[in-house]
């Protein structure tokens, strides 16, 4: 099962996805594409691992972390497919990050590494878009590099776990204007998925539709706007984004 | 006026009151906003002072340029009367004071001049924290445990907070006073605090700012079987039972 949300009418909306792509009311019914807005799929705490491939640790001279290294992004950030996100002016740094997202399915406290992939619900695919210029050395990653209006693009829909056998091998790529700039693997984990869900209930209750971004791996590169950014994660979903410039998001608004 | 939280029949009340004493705190209240809650840390004059040559060192390098931020997780949350709940073996606890500034109308890109025009008013938060040991990583382990964000009793209207930058704030723990400071020992001002944030986050109706809490002395160290009760001027007291996890 394939689970969204959109904004249908101005009106809040949950559907699936069938085989054939079509996005599926409640009542079975159709909804056209171009006649509705992707919204996230999920909405509750989101975690983001950095560091978390050792390739990208590599790239970013770090070395591999020995206890998961995570930060918190605010709702406000949270964007769904086919939407756009703004570059803010003057700045020389802003690179995508696809990953695997997982989604807890249900309530999580103290879970022991054995079981935490019962507590699973699904997996989707996140831009975790970050703007490096704005790095300083508190709290960092800071919110203003990671946490920004727009700044992460997540679904188009949540994959139900079970349909996912493996997400330890899944390949993971991003596609700017069609070409392919990032490939990894979710092998390369450098803390996997039942190791996260463990790691974080033992410091707090997850519930139903939190969100965990697993990092990203090497293969950065800085986009434009006028970008179209391709993020996807094998057997989980392809998701895409443009970038505009911030006069254009300032319009919009 | 006054706004606060109550649960009814498993459905959120939303309810007003004129006057502090109209609220009957025998009953658990819930915590008086529940949207997305932000903290600035380092806010406070004398924690600044306290680390300001290490600010010059590694890993830090040089001092902040920019109000440093934190996220409050909604597990967090609890409102008047609800129980903090310390980890075992995790170290010290310290309660964290602080202003909770409450916003009252979407804020996307607010000038400092226009920052009071998007408040709703003012709540108490008592911003629970393992030692903070560290300001160069995030501190989800230390700050987003479950019980570690009292909230309320609830939320005085702006209106009836006429100096929100000059309010003592004092932290008794087992009805003995331990801590006091006030907000005008904040480094960015309500206002400032506003405006940057809004920069790149939109603030939402019943979204909540930490305003900055103190330097977490061994006074503010809270232990299983005390109470805490934070206690600010015009606004009110929030009181909380400390237990073991």
């Amino acid at each position: 099962m394939k689970r969204a949300k959109i904004l249908l009418n101005e009106e809040t909306v949950n559907v699936t996805i069938n085989e054939a792509n079509q996005v599926l009311t409640e009542t079975g019914s159709v909804v056209e594409e171009g006649t509705f807005t992707w919204l996230p799929p999920c909405e509750g705490k989101a975690f983001v691992l950095a560091i978390n491939y050792a390739d990208h640790a590599a790239e970013l001279s770090f070395k591999a972390p020995d206890e998961p290294l995570v930060f918190l992004k605010s709702s406000n950030t949270l964007i769904g497919h086919d939407q756009k996100t703004y570059q803010p002016d003057n700045i020389d740094y802003m690179h995508y990050e696809c990953e695997l997202v997982v989604v807890i399915g249900k309530e999580a406290k103290n879970v022991s590494l054995e079981n935490a992939m019962d507590y699973v619900g699904g997996y989707t695919v996140g831009n975790d878009y970050a703007i490096r210029d704005y790095l300083e050395n508190y709290y960092r990653p800071n919110l203003r590099v990671k946490s920004r209006d727009t700044c992460t693009p997540i679904g188009p829909y949540i994959i139900d776990a079970s349909e996912v056998p493996d997400p330890h091998n899944l390949t993971i790529r991003t596609y700017i204007n069609g070409e392919l700039k990032q490939e990894g693997s979710t092998k390369d984990l450098i803390f996997n998925v039942p190791y996260l869900v463990s790691y974080l209930s033992n410091i707090m209750t997850l519930t139903p539709g939190d969100m965990i971004f697993t990092g990203t791996p090497e293969g950065l590169a800085h986009v434009y706007p006028g970008d179209e950014v391709i993020t996807e994660v094998e057997g989980v979903g392809v998701l895409k984004n443009t970038i505009i410039s911030e006069t254009d998001y300032l319009s919009s608004l | 006026m006054l706004y606060y939280k109550t649960r009814k029949n498993d459905q959120v009340n939303n309810v007003q009151a004129q006057a502090a004493f109209e609220v009957p705190l025998e009953n658990n209240l819930l915590p008086a906003v529940n949207g997305a809650v932000i903290g600035v840390a380092l806010n406070d004059k004398g924690l600044y002072q306290s680390l300001e040559k290490q600010f010059n060192e590694k890993p830090h390098v040089s001092p902040p340029k920019t109000p440093v931020l934190h996220i409050k997780t909604d597990n967090t949350f609890i409102g008047y009367g609800d129980t903090i709940r310390i980890p075992n073996n995790m170290g010290a606890v310290f309660s964290g004071p602080s202003l909770g500034i409450v916003i009252g109308k979407k804020a996307c890109r607010v000038t400092e001049e226009n920052a009071l025009d998007y408040i709703q008013g003012y709540t108490i938060v008592n911003e629970v924290s393992l030692a903070e040991t560290s300001f160069y990583r995030p501190a989800v382990k230390a700050k987003c445990r479950d019980t570690f964000c009292p909230i309320g009793p609830w939320v005085m209207d702006a209106a009836d907070v006429e100096t929100p930058q000059n309010l003592t704030i004092k932290t008794y723990i087992n009805d003995t006073l331990c801590h006091e400071t006030s907000t005008n020992q904040m480094i960015h001002s309500i206002e400032q605090v506003i405006a940057y944030i809004s920069s790149f986050i939109t603030l939402e109706v019943g979204d909540m700012i930490i305003a900055g809490t103190p330097l977490r002395t061994e006074s503010l160290e809270i232990k299983a079987d005390d109470v805490v009760m934070v206690e600010i001027e015009k606004i009110g007291r929030l009181v909380n039972p400390v237990a073991a996890e």
